[in-house]
């Protein structure tokens, strides 16, 4: 008999006691972890099969059941963790390439949580958010160089396109393929009733949401699926994905056999055609190559949109980004190491890239060294976990944020990372009809909504704590944030002082 | 319609283009402006000179004759309409190009009809008469790719590395002898009959634009690509 | 200790502000006057202020105040001006003893004019020139601080009341057709003279009450178009936007109010569509000019003066107008101690500027 070396990492542990038998876990969860053994009557699980995504804790009736982790172990090593010999068994057994979904688990410095924000005492005060007015509008796109006038004296509206937004916190690029339609529709509905957008992802446009042109930003990756004429119409901005936070430098596969139906049609692709994204616009080899694209889809959509520039964080994001600031985008998304993917391999992502923090620090100090912050507006993604973050990302210079990660647990994920198994038991990342429908995209909208409220308000109540009551005062007002256990070069690149300095 | 170009840059000579409303359109002295007829859906631009890069990019039906060359990414994203070059053009032609046809009389650069993809009705053709560089057809996932190799010397009109990635559509290379190193994930053979159906009217098309002997070019030996099915580019994945 | 540019420095303050419509002149007793009313609004560490039209003798040259900490930093700057400008007079401002007022630096007094050379080697106007000479010499030469430059006006501050700062200073030997006054209230003792206000830079000079909460964002913001800024207070930023709105960008005094203290959305909603386009324009292109926080200023520049309060108006500032004359103050008290009677008074509404013009000239500065 071959061993495989593989235990359960989870345990599903079942109070009989209260277990009905009513068989909704066993119909809930796509993994077949649970079954009813007609033989034995009773309640059987299979635990390897069990990904942790609490579907069936959620919908048990009675609260019969519960996940934990499994005590069989290893024995204790620090260096050769429980994950790291099984990932040694698996590639062993295989000889595969390890896939993972979602953002980097490992335990690296989240600098948002070592960075403390100020409020006012005394010397100037602190605003009341829930009675006098707090602004969050912000506009996004390249602000103009000069100031023309007409004949009259009159300024001359030379504004390059732009979009404005209610709130400073976007939907990300998440494609219709790697979630499902109706994780889609909740997007597009929450943004629309937020006054924000939200992104199509590089898999095109599905046709029920043309109409929310003002709302949706549309993607166009180097494998241009679903990229024509109305497509790039449709949005209110043009997003060239030149990388994601998550995988740096490696592209997209979504293999043949999830190309069926509707999502052929939006990518437009025959179905069961492979949809491969190769990691690089093979007709960009260089900066100026960019600029080509750029003004390639100005000229398109006769310049009436903003392009934004998606980028990875990686170790010279900061020249990266000033190149691309002198490309003609009028926005420069970047993309941290902790942000979401719905496949990647693992090694790159829990290996490669930086912090969105550290980039966008250091990306907003560089644009002004060379004077050309004006040029560009920045948007910060790539793992912003809460409100808190979002004010962090704003003073640190960034003037809006995308989520996704966050977006989707508000839709119910629980972060399980199995998005490629293309099982997921929450209708999110899957395809398949009967888990799809699990999503509401009616509810799903309603969450979103709940979420970027409430995160609104807690935005503005702490930028009435340092008397700050328009968020463009905000961006890039570093003196609001001090850092606490970072060393000095840390808070160089930070841009910012040590808490009681 | 005559349009002097040479004064105008790119933006000023696509705005008069656009709002020109003529369906015929000369362009004469044309200095590397870009995106020339970007996004375009009707009518016909004849150009003089040389065409900057991206010209016809987005392309939406209508009709780009260029009498010269033309420089890099002509027919970015391409979705409908026709682009003839009767000089050569410069690498990667007919990016991503989901529909509609691109003939090039002479030679096109590295990476020609890379992406190419074909959606319902719609399969893209690039039709190149001389030869063409390295990675023709990467990524290729539709449509047909014919390179005719006129005035050739190569025992074999392409490059290096044709057809890798390539997982859809067709490469056609007019010659007797296949490329040096084709990938694992290609099949190659010649071309029957039933194969040499399928181009006829293209190169007949192509012919017609260029004034050239329709027969002449067929009675030569032609080889046909396609992606391996049964051995298809995989990274093994394990799930962890 | 820290003192300004090493450390950032919040201060309350009061501020005053005298001007003739007319530019008839007159000696600097009743700013010092009015602005010793409020005597309880600033703690003694730092006092100033500036007065238009006093020089006319030698309206047409950039008249440099400077600060010096040592005989050689006096050596090593005047080698740098004698390089760059004609210097058509040059002598210590005069001063009068007093125990209130101690630990004074060198303090000069130069006339210049950029010299002609230099001027066209450089490709810029006179006035950048002059701006950049003037940042070049407070962040490069140690001991050296330019706190005065414009033209036919002059910065008088130090580190004490501003009633004794008028006294040591000998302003009644004065006349000007406009003054600004200020006491500070700052939230430590950096013990500088540079650090006290008005804070000038050529013919602008501001005088502000308040601490603004947008101030790092504004920083970084007009650093990107060659301002230093390098005392880390509010009064010099805020000098830098204007200047930079004013003289850079174009904008009128009015559009640099909007800019600065920009009308809510929710107000700029409810007028006209074209005001609506301009409002939007000007507050989306500029948007990391927007002041928040509590501020009044005094703006004053060779042609006039204006008062704007931040858009919630979390500051006192009130106007008087008698005749031709206007003041311009904190309170009312330090108005009517020198004009008990006025035709009109008034309080402007926050975010939109009060401006008074020479002879009702333009708007705009310079």
């Amino acid at each position: 008999m071959q061993i495989d070396y593989f235990y359960p990492e989870y345990e599903v542990v079942r109070n009989k006691e209260k277990c009905t038998r009513c068989g909704l876990c066993v119909s809930q969860c796509s993994n077949h972890v649970h079954s009813y053994s007609e033989e034995h009557r009773r309640m059987i699980t299979d635990d390897a099969k069990c990904v942790n995504c609490h579907r069936c804790v959620c919908v048990c009736p009675v609260g019969a059941l519960k996940i934990t982790g499994s005590n069989h172990q290893f024995k204790h090593n620090a260096n050769w963790s429980r994950r790291t010999i099984m990932e040694i068994y698996s590639q062993a057994e295989t000889g595969g390439v390890l896939l993972s979904s979602m953002g980097n688990p490992k335990d690296m410095p989240v600098y948002w949580d070592k960075i403390l924000i100020n409020a006012s005492q005394v010397t100037n005060p602190s605003i009341d958010p829930l009675r006098e007015p707090m602004e969050t509008k912000v506009f996004l796109g390249s602000k103009p160089a000069s100031i023309e006038r007409d004949e009259n004296g009159r300024i001359r509206n030379n504004l390059p396109p732009h979009i404005a937004l209610d709130v400073p916190i976007l939907f990300s690029a998440m494609s219709y393929g790697s979630i499902s339609l109706n994780a889609h529709a909740s997007l597009v509905h929450a943004a629309v009733d937020l006054g924000t957008c939200y992104n199509s992802g590089e898999g095109g446009l599905h046709d029920d949401f043309y109409r929310y042109s003002a709302n949706t930003i549309i993607q166009v990756a180097s494998g241009r699926f679903g990229v024509h004429k109305e497509y790039l119409e449709a949005g209110a901005a043009i997003e060239i994905k030149m990388g994601q936070g998550a995988k740096p430098g490696i592209g997209g596969h979504l293999p043949g056999n999830k190309i069926v139906g509707e999502i052929s049609k939006t990518r437009m692709i025959p179905e069961g055609s492979d949809a491969i994204s190769p990691a690089p616009h093979h007709d960009i080899y260089s900066i100026e190559d960019l600029r080509q694209l750029v003004y390639s889809l100005k000229e398109a959509t006769g310049y009436k949109k903003p392009i934004i520039v998606k980028v990875a964080a990686v170790h010279n994001i900061a020249s990266i980004a000033s190149g691309i600031a002198r490309s003609g985008a009028d926005i420069i998304a970047l993309d941290g190491f902790r942000g979401g993917t719905g496949a990647a391999p693992t090694r790159i992502r829990d290996n490669v890239g930086i912090p969105i923090e550290l980039a966008l620090a250091s990306v907003d100090e560089r644009l002004r060294q060379e004077g050309i912050r004006g040029n560009v507006s920045l948007i910060a993604g790539g793992s912003i976990r809460n409100s808190a973050d979002v004010v962090k990302a704003l003073a640190l210079g960034a003037d809006a944020v995308y989520i996704a990660t966050g977006a989707l647990v508000a839709l119910g994920c629980h972060l399980c990372r199995g998005c490629h198994s293309g099982t997921c038991n929450w209708g999110i990342a899957t395809q398949d009809p009967a888990l799809v429908s699990r999503l509401d995209p009616e509810e799903g909208r309603r969450r979103l909504v709940n979420l970027v409220s409430a995160w609104t308000h807690e935005i503005k109540e702490m930028m009435g704590g340092m008397g700050i009551n328009s968020i463009e005062a905000l961006t890039g007002n570093r003196l609001m944030l001090r850092g606490v256990g970072l060393n000095a070069k840390e808070l160089e690149v930070l841009g910012i002082m040590h808490a009681g300095e | 319609m005559n349009i002097d170009a040479f004064a105008f840059d790119f933006q000023e000579l696509n705005k008069e283009i656009k709002s020109s409303g003529q369906e015929e359109l000369n362009i004469d002295n044309c200095m590397g402006q870009r995106y020339i007829g970007c996004g375009l859906s009707r009518g016909s631009l004849r150009i003089r000179g040389v065409p900057g890069n991206a010209l016809g990019a987005y392309l939406n039906g209508a009709d780009i004759t260029v009498h010269g060359n033309a420089q890099d990414s002509v027919g970015d994203t391409m979705n409908e309409g026709k682009i003839s070059i009767h000089g050569s053009c410069g690498d990667t032609p007919g990016y991503a190009m989901r529909g509609g046809k691109i003939f090039i009389r002479g030679n096109a650069g590295y990476r020609a009809g890379i992406h190419m993809k074909s959606y319902r009705d719609k399969c893209p053709v690039m039709v190149i008469g001389g030869s063409a560089g390295s990675f023709l057809g990467e990524y290729q996932a539709g449509g047909r790719i014919i390179v005719l190799g006129l005035g050739s010397d190569q025992p074999c009109p392409v490059g290096y590395f044709c057809g890798t990635g390539m997982h859809g559509g067709k490469i056609f290379l007019r010659c007797g002898q296949l490329p040096a190193s084709l990938p694992d994930q290609v099949n190659a053979k010649l071309a029957d009959d039933v194969d040499l159906q399928e181009i006829e009217e293209d190169i007949r098309q192509f012919c017609a634009e260029f004034d050239l002997d329709r027969e002449t070019i067929l009675d030569h030996p032609f080889h046909v690509l396609t992606p391996n099915t049964k051995n298809p580019y995989r990274q093994l994945y394990v799930h962890c | 200790m820290n003192k300004e540019g090493q450390i950032r420095i919040p201060s309350g303050c009061a501020i005053s502000g005298i001007f003739s419509r007319s530019g008839s002149r007159f000696d600097g007793e009743r700013i010092i006057k009015s602005i010793s009313t409020m005597h309880d609004r600033s703690n003694g560490l730092g006092g100033g202020f500036a007065g238009y039209g006093i020089y006319p003798d030698y309206k047409d040259y950039y008249a440099f105040h400077i600060f010096y900490d040592s005989t050689a930093a006096k050596e090593e700057c005047e080698k740098l001006l004698d390089r760059r400008f004609d210097i058509i007079n040059l002598s210590k401002i005069p001063t009068r003893k007093t125990n209130r007022i101690t630990d004074e630096p060198l303090i000069w007094r130069y006339f210049v004019t950029p010299l002609p050379t230099k001027l066209s080697e450089s490709q810029l106007d006179e006035d950048e020139f002059t701006t950049r000479c003037v940042i070049h010499i407070n962040t490069k030469v140690p001991g050296a601080y330019v706190f005065s430059s414009g033209k036919n006006m002059g910065v008088f501050k130090a580190v004490g009341f501003p009633e004794d700062v008028g006294y040591f200073y000998r302003l009644e030997d004065y006349e000007g057709h406009c003054w600004t006054a200020h006491g500070r209230y700052p939230t430590n003792t950096p013990g500088w003279w540079g650090g006290a206000h008005p804070f000038a830079l050529r013919d602008f000079s501001i005088v502000h009450n308040g601490e603004i909460s947008s101030y790092d964002t504004n920083r970084r913001y007009i650093e990107m178009f060659g301002y230093r800024c390098t005392l880390l207070t509010d009064t010099e930023v805020i000098t830098y936007i204007v200047d930079f709105l004013l003289r850079k960008r174009g904008l009128t005094l009015e559009e640099t109010a909007q800019v600065i203290a920009a009308p809510f959305w929710s107000t700029i909603e409810k007028k006209p569509p074209e005001e609506q386009e301009i409002l939007t324009y000007l507050r989306n292109t500029f948007s990391s000019l927007l002041i928040t926080g509590p501020f009044s200023v005094l703006l004053g520049f060779s042609g006039g003066i204006m008062a704007l309060n931040d858009r919630l108006k979390l500051r006192s500032m009130v106007i008087g107008e008698k005749d031709d004359m206007v003041y311009l103050a904190s309170e009312e008290c330090a108005i009517r101690v020198i004009a008990p009677e006025l035709d009109r008074f008034w309080s402007p509404k926050g975010g939109e500027p009060a401006i008074f013009t020479l002879n009702g000239g333009e708007n705009h500065a310079d």
